[in-house]
């Protein structure tokens, strides 16, 4: 069954068009990644999916329903966004700021529900941020200031993730750890999972179906092995790209 | 989380709100002691002190914390609705509109109840102004409120000019009065008290989505908070407490920009914490100002608006830099 229906989708910014006639099935336990150059619309694309850019043309349905026909609390319950920009950092403490993620959820008006308390302990726990908790969001570096968005998105426990260079500011051995944190996630909640991302080789390795956006609003959608070859991506990019395979590793790099 | 240190926060809060209005109600022209005042609650008897007391410093004490608790909620409400650390009660030019109502009302003479109603009015008419230009296209984005609301109070600063230095001496006193804050003219009723309780009520019931949205408009909409409904109804009811405030005591400053300020120095970021100390501090710091206003050049009065300046801003620059150390 999919989660996320993407039928014939326009999406354009003033006179340029970012998408022309994309038609998307994503279902569950899928990772999807995102791929094209810069403003070729990666990001206008996953703001459409949370309601934020109004598309031209076509439909995005959610279990069959159109997103704009949900309420704005009952997409944020299903759906979850980490931003390009990440987080600001407001003085507040580090486990304030990742019980915001529950706010979809919160029932009571005043009082912090247990279970809440919980899944977003948890959820700081996943990133190694548990010791940090009471640190105020201003003294935290830039990566570990990610990983509290990525623990926000976590503690607002979505069906479809959707992440905007989730790898921002992370080092190689966080970038592997928040992708298999993720990918367990996925798999454990039947989720899915959508990544914008600059990464060629991190998609690869992490997405096993990819939408690559091309100029002019064209688009290729499809598994990561068939889509992501050097001919497409030197096509995408508009720069020559080489790759080198062994076993089921496939590497990319600029000729 | 609510911690137990904002518990604490609250009810020391409430402390000293109730200190302070038994201050505000000893200090004045006719000395009244504590033993005064507690009998003159609980015995019926009509004496000069209880007469004081009931006609006289209770609903001056009144009027000075629902004009403070509205000044303070408003404040707090306008800084995360503009996002932005300068934002006042008095930053979108109501007390502008105000102004110009009320000293127009001082030209032609009116006093009491008809100059209240002209500087309502006033508000009221800045408010709609406001919305409507920072509105026109459908799109009124922060920045652009911002911006109208500086554009408009420049303007009412322009025509306060002229209303100053075309009106006779006599009429320019009381101009100053109200421009600076006065309570000595104040009354309220049990309409204002409903606002204030209706705001406190209702700013607790948004506060959480006030968390969310003080982070930013993007993260706001994408944790389910309708932004659009939540501004208009943050516009509209900062707006109007900022009216009423200002129809009771005149443009009161510091009040709206520094209480709310202060509480998250000292540790009230969460708006459920955050709404109702700026009531209670913002209540309480009006009610003590304005005792000191009556009382510290007897039997002259100040305009309580100075001695909100002279208290508040030495307070502020301690509380500011005692944080930094930390």
């Amino acid at each position: 069954m999919a989660i996320l229906t993407i039928h014939s989708l326009n999406l354009q910014i003033e006179n340029k068009i970012l998408c022309r006639d994309l038609s998307v099935q994503i279902g569950e336990n899928q990772r999807w990644g995102l791929l094209g150059k810069n403003g070729a619309g990666k990001t206008t694309l996953l703001h459409a999916l949370i309601g934020q850019r109004r598309a031209s043309q076509g439909s995005i349905r959610l279990d069959g329903k159109s997103i704009y026909d949900l309420k704005q609390r009952e997409l944020a319950s299903k759906v979850g966004i980490l931003f390009q920009q990440g987080i600001e950092a407001l003085p507040a403490t580090v486990f304030e700021t990742v019980m915001l993620g529950r706010h979809p959820h919160t029932q009571s008006l005043l009082w912090d529900d247990q279970k809440d308390i919980e899944i977003a302990e948890s959820a700081l726990d996943a990133f190694n941020l548990d010791q940090l908790k009471e640190r105020d969001v201003g003294t935290l570096s830039g990566g570990e200031l990610q990983r509290l968005a990525l623990a926000m998105l976590l503690a607002q426990t979505p069906q479809l993730f959707l992440l905007d260079e989730p790898s921002n500011h992370l080092d190689v051995a966080f970038q592997i750890k928040l992708l298999s944190v993720l990918t367990n996630k996925v798999a454990e909640t039947s989720a899915s999972l959508i990544m914008a991302t600059h990464d060629i080789n991190l998609a690869f390795r992490f997405c096993e179906n990819i939408i690559l956006l091309l100029a002019d609003g064209e688009s290729l959608v499809g598994r990561s092995v068939d889509v992501l070859t050097e001919e497409n991506l030197s096509q995408a990019y508009g720069c020559p790209i080489k790759s080198v395979s062994s076993g089921d590793h496939r590497l990319f790099y600029p000729a | 989380m609510i911690a137990q240190k904002q518990i604490l926060l609250l009810i020391a809060l409430t402390a000293f709100c109730v200190a302070s209005m038994v201050f505000s109600l000893l200090s004045g022209s006719v000395d009244i002691t504590v033993a005064q005042l507690i009998q003159s609650i609980v015995s019926s008897e009509s004496s000069l002190n209880s007469q004081v007391l009931q006609e006289i410093r209770v609903p001056r004490t009144l009027a000075a914390f629902v004009t403070g608790g509205l000044l303070g909620l408003s404040g707090a409400i306008m800084q995360v609705l503009l996002r932005n650390p300068l934002a006042d009660p008095y930053i979108l030019g109501i007390s502008g509109g105000a102004a110009v109502g009320a000293l127009s009302a001082i030209l032609v003479g009116a006093t009491g109840f008809w100059l209240s109603n002209a500087a309502f009015a006033g508000a009221l008419f800045s408010i709609f102004l406001v919305f409507g230009i920072a509105n026109k296209f459908g799109n009124w984005s922060v920045t652009r409120l911002l911006l109208t609301g500086v554009v408009v109070s420049a303007g009412w600063g322009a025509v306060i000019n002229i209303l100053l230095t075309t009106s006779s001496t006599n009429n320019v006193q009381s101009m100053l009065f109200w421009l600076m804050g006065d309570l000595s003219q104040s009354s309220v009723n049990s309409a204002h008290y409903l606002l204030l309780l209706v705001g406190l009520v209702g700013g607790i019931a948004v506060s959480r989505s006030l968390n969310v949205l003080i982070r930013g408009e993007l993260l706001a909409v994408s944790l389910g908070v309708n932004i659009t409904s939540l501004r208009l109804l943050l516009f509209f009811s900062a707006s109007i407490f900022t009216a009423t405030a200002v129809t009771i005591a005149g443009s009161v400053g510091f009040v709206g920009l520094i209480i709310p300020h202060m509480l998250r120095l000292v540790g009230a970021r969460d708006h459920r914490i955050l709404i109702p100390s700026c009531v209670l501090l913002g209540g309480s710091f009006l009610v003590l100002a304005d005792s000191l206003a009556r009382t510290l050049i007897a039997p002259q009065q100040l305009p309580v608006g100075v001695v909100t300046a002279v208290i508040g801003v030495p307070a502020f620059i301690m509380i500011l830099r005692s944080t930094i150390r930390k």
